[in-house]
């Protein structure tokens, strides 16, 4: 039916039709193409026998390698937890003071509380755990609550002003706003201002002093060095929570924020939380 | 042409879309059917300008001289180049979005809408208005025939168009039924089956009718196409509405089953939309450009029915390591790997039907542009078998790699060869002696192909590096790094990705501007391509 036709250039045959001006040459397909398709179709007969992969009535056929993914994970999990069992096995059952005593526990505990501290702490305290405005800094050796490892552990376990947890750390600020005149509060800034700063009216400092120690120094003491035991922050060591210049120590004066950090314990589990405490206090300020 | 059934079916489409506000059952509902409301009434307006009320109205003529339908294919030309300026331009939108994460203007511009509309623009309206007008142009030639059914090549055209702005402005309002690459709702899903079965209709009736003997093997890949996403879509889309006047509806199916349903289709509109169809394109466009005859029949046949059969079971590579069971994702891996040399016939038919005109590589842009089409055709269907192997997978699934994959695909191999489709159609359909500027598809295939590079080499270091991010663990048995961190490491790859695709948009601006230049009549005065042979005047 179709005419012979040779293409001139290649000197190979066509099909003999024509589509609007486009015809086909003849040419057998190339043999590395062809191999290579049947190389991987027994390629994949094979791994069809080896692997799961025939489906049956109600079943599939499980491959003569006996393999499946759930049971593979579930030995990759095993194999997991076997390799961390005996250390993570002391780290649950040893004190704080005995973890950080062995190096290599303490290694161990270190490397979990980081990747703890990354997922769990670092959305407030920062990736660093540098903190922020309203978050404490855990580098530093300035604590509010007591830097041992012990005293971090139960912070962390029983968070800050979390409510519904009976050991919770707690300590509230009252807002002197409704104590103190505007006055009175503007010299009492000045004062705390002035332990680590100049303040811009250096001649209210000294009334700043005496309604500093007739209303703040029963917490945060006669020097302003502060008071663990009442969650009371040392003011006089340039180290701020909330900002050290004037106009945020009047604020934080007039009504405190009183930052809220929840209790890990429940969600983490002992053993993460123990991680966590010496993790926090490798950083540098553990006491 | 008289215009009265079409003027009046949109005026009643209008009332009933304003039924449909009045009655809505939910706010999104609503908003979309005001949205086609003022979309109907417009074109009913638009119409009933055009009618004439004479009793003898004259016929529009209309008619090509060769006595093809070819306005449709203008249109569609036109539509094409369009909507791809726009994907793109979201495209890097949303690149920057991921960037900068400030550019989520909330709540019609935040990334999950601006995603699916980035998606659904360059894949159903650039891409779906290149197939539907190439094929209109291919099928029409290779048969000798006119298009079947008359004016419903522009039921096709106008119907696809629709759909467009109903997916898109309803992505924007946040109606979405939640599946990849096929969000719209149920009655938009309904609209494009109706649109779809008449672009079968048209396709298929012009084989039928033709005057060649056989059928020409991109009128096969196209067909494949389109009856293959009729039957993926109308699947896919099985769903319950909630109301027939609500916006909302739920899948037939159920978990696993539902997650492989999404991706049999989701795998089959990258194999048929993206693949098949625009071979098509391919065994038509690279002969005539070229001028030379298809390298191989035989390997045209075989690499034809190996492809669309293996394809469409290779879906369930996209859910390794998930509730899908074990032996569904084998059959889904070990078919992708067959599936590399089925893509690869496609790739050395396009390549060898150069045999006896590389030259033209060097001396035409737009040769230039299909082959390099056809050349990231083949590193993504290499790419696509090999990230299919679960040991890969399991590094680069869920990471960007996988982005990149897609991208150097659709940027490289759908884009590329559609522009050179257009370069090609442009001063053929406007019957202009050349394009108004062959140096500018120079500037944009260098242009694209630079933007492609970028955005693919910068997205395989960001998915390689997240992948081993996500699994890297210490010494002591713990995880390195939080999954936070790996997203904040992307930063500089984001900003490298979107400069990719900037490059890229800014290639298709010039060929907007040069497709304008050329349909509006002008030709630039400039110096030939060097080595180009001068331009063939006519025998007679």
């Amino acid at each position: 039916m179709a005419e012979k036709h040779i293409d001139e250039i290649s000197g190979v045959e066509t099909t003999g039709h024509e589509w609007d001006g486009i015809r086909e040459l003849n040419n057998p397909m190339p043999r590395w193409w062809v191999w290579t398709f049947y190389v991987t179709i027994v390629w994949a007969i094979g791994y069809t026998i080896a692997f799961p992969a025939w489906p049956l009535i109600s079943d599939a056929t499980s491959g003569l390698l006996g393999w499946s993914s759930r049971a593979n994970v579930a030995v990759e999990l095993a194999d997991a937890r076997q390799a961390q069992a005996s250390l993570l096995t002391q780290v649950v059952e040893m004190p704080l003071d005995d973890i950080l005593a062995d190096p290599q526990l303490s290694q161990f505990a270190i490397s979990g509380g980081a990747a703890a501290f990354r997922v769990n702490c670092v959305q407030c305290h920062g990736s660093g755990a540098a903190g922020s405005p309203g978050y404490p800094n855990l580098n530093d050796d300035d604590w509010i609550w007591g830097g041992s490892a012990q005293d971090i552990f139960d912070t962390i376990a029983h968070g800050v002003r979390h409510p519904g947890e009976d050991d919770t750390r707690f300590a509230e600020m009252p807002a002197f706003a409704d104590i103190l005149s505007s006055e009175e509060i503007r010299q009492v800034s000045a004062y705390v201002v002035s332990l680590t700063a100049t303040p811009a009216k250096p001649e209210i400092i000294e009334p700043g002093k005496e309604v500093f120690a007739a209303n703040c120094a029963s917490c945060h003491g006669e020097d302003a060095r502060g008071d663990r035991e009442f969650g009371a922050p040392n003011l006089a060591d340039a180290i701020w929570l909330y900002g050290g210049d004037e106009a945020s120590v009047v604020a934080q004066v007039r009504a405190p924020k009183h930052g809220v950090m929840p209790s890990w314990l429940g969600r983490l589990g002992e053993p993460t939380v123990k991680q966590l405490a010496i993790f926090v206090h490798s950083l540098g300020g553990g006491e | 042409m008289n215009f009265v059934t079409p003027t009046i079916v949109l005026a009643i489409g209008a009332f009933v879309a304003l039924l449909g506000a009045a009655f809505a059952r939910d706010r999104f509902f609503e908003a979309h059917m005001w949205v086609l409301f003022f979309v109907l009434l417009a074109s009913t307006v638009f119409m009933l300008r055009r009618v004439s009320f004479a009793p003898a109205a004259a016929k529009k003529s209309g008619e090509d001289a060769d006595g093809y339908f070819d306005d449709v294919v203008r249109y569609g030309v036109i539509a094409t180049v369009f909507w791809g300026v726009v994907g793109f331009l979201v495209g890097v939108l949303v690149a920057l979005q991921l960037a900068f994460p400030d550019l989520n203007v909330e709540p019609w511009f935040n990334f999950g809408r601006t995603r699916p509309l980035h998606t659904s623009a360059v894949i159903f309206a650039f891409g779906g208005n290149a197939l539907i007008a190439t094929s209109f142009y291919v099928v029409q030639r290779t048969s000798r025939a006119r298009l079947f059914g008359g004016n419903l090549g522009w039921f096709v055209f106008w119907g696809y168009q629709l759909f467009i702005v109903m997916a898109a402005t309803g992505y924007l309002l946040g109606i979405t039924q939640s599946r990849e690459y096929a969000e719209p709702e149920w009655y938009v899903d309904i609209w494009l089956t109706i649109v779809w079965v008449a672009y079968l209709v048209a396709f298929l009736g012009t084989i039928a009718t033709r005057k060649e003997p056989h059928i020409y093997v991109a009128n096969w890949f196209f067909l494949s196409f389109i009856v293959t996403i009729a039957m993926l879509h109308i699947v896919n889309n099985l769903a319950v509405p909630v109301s027939f006047l609500g916006s909302k509806s739920y899948s037939a199916f159920s978990g696993v089953q539902d997650a492989l349903t999404q991706w049999w289709y989701g795998h089959n509109a990258v194999g048929f939309f993206l693949t098949a169809g625009f071979l098509g394109m391919m065994y038509y466009f690279i002969p005539k450009q070229v001028n030379r005859p298809v390298y191989s029949y035989r390997l045209s046949i075989i690499h034809f029915w190996a492809l669309i059969f293996m394809y469409i079971w290779a879906g369930p590579h996209h859910l390794h390591y998930t509730a899908l069971p074990d032996w569904a994702q084998t059959l889904g891996m070990v078919f992708s790997i067959m599936l590399w040399m089925p893509s690869w016939g496609g790739m050395i038919n396009g390549l060898m039907t150069l045999s006896g005109a590389w030259d033209k590589i060097r001396t035409d842009p737009i040769v230039r542009m299909m082959v390099m089409a056809v050349a990231f055709y083949g590193m993504a269907t290499f790419e696509g078998p090999m990230m299919s192997i679960k040991t890969v997978n399991s590094l680069s699934h869920y990471t960007d790699w996988t982005i990149g994959h897609v991208h150097s695909g659709a940027l490289g191999w759908n884009g590329l060869i559609t522009f050179g489709a257009i370069y090609y159609l442009v001063p053929k359909l406007w019957k202009r002696e050349r394009l108004y500027s062959i140096r500018m598809v120079n500037w944009h295939f260098w242009l694209a192909t630079l933007g492609i590079v970028v955005y693919a080499a910068v997205m395989w270091v960001a998915g390689i590096q997240q992948g081993l991010m996500w699994r890297e663990y210490d010494e002591q048995g713990f995880l390195v790094y939080s999954f936070a961190e790996t997203v904040s490491a992307m930063f500089p790859y984001y900003v490298t990705r979107a400069i990719g695709g900037g490059l890229f948009l800014l290639g298709a601006l010039i060929m907007a501007y040069n497709v304008t230049m050329t349909i509006l009549g002008y030709e630039r005065d400039e110096a030939p391509i060097p080595g180009a042979a001068p331009r063939l005047q006519p025998a007679e």
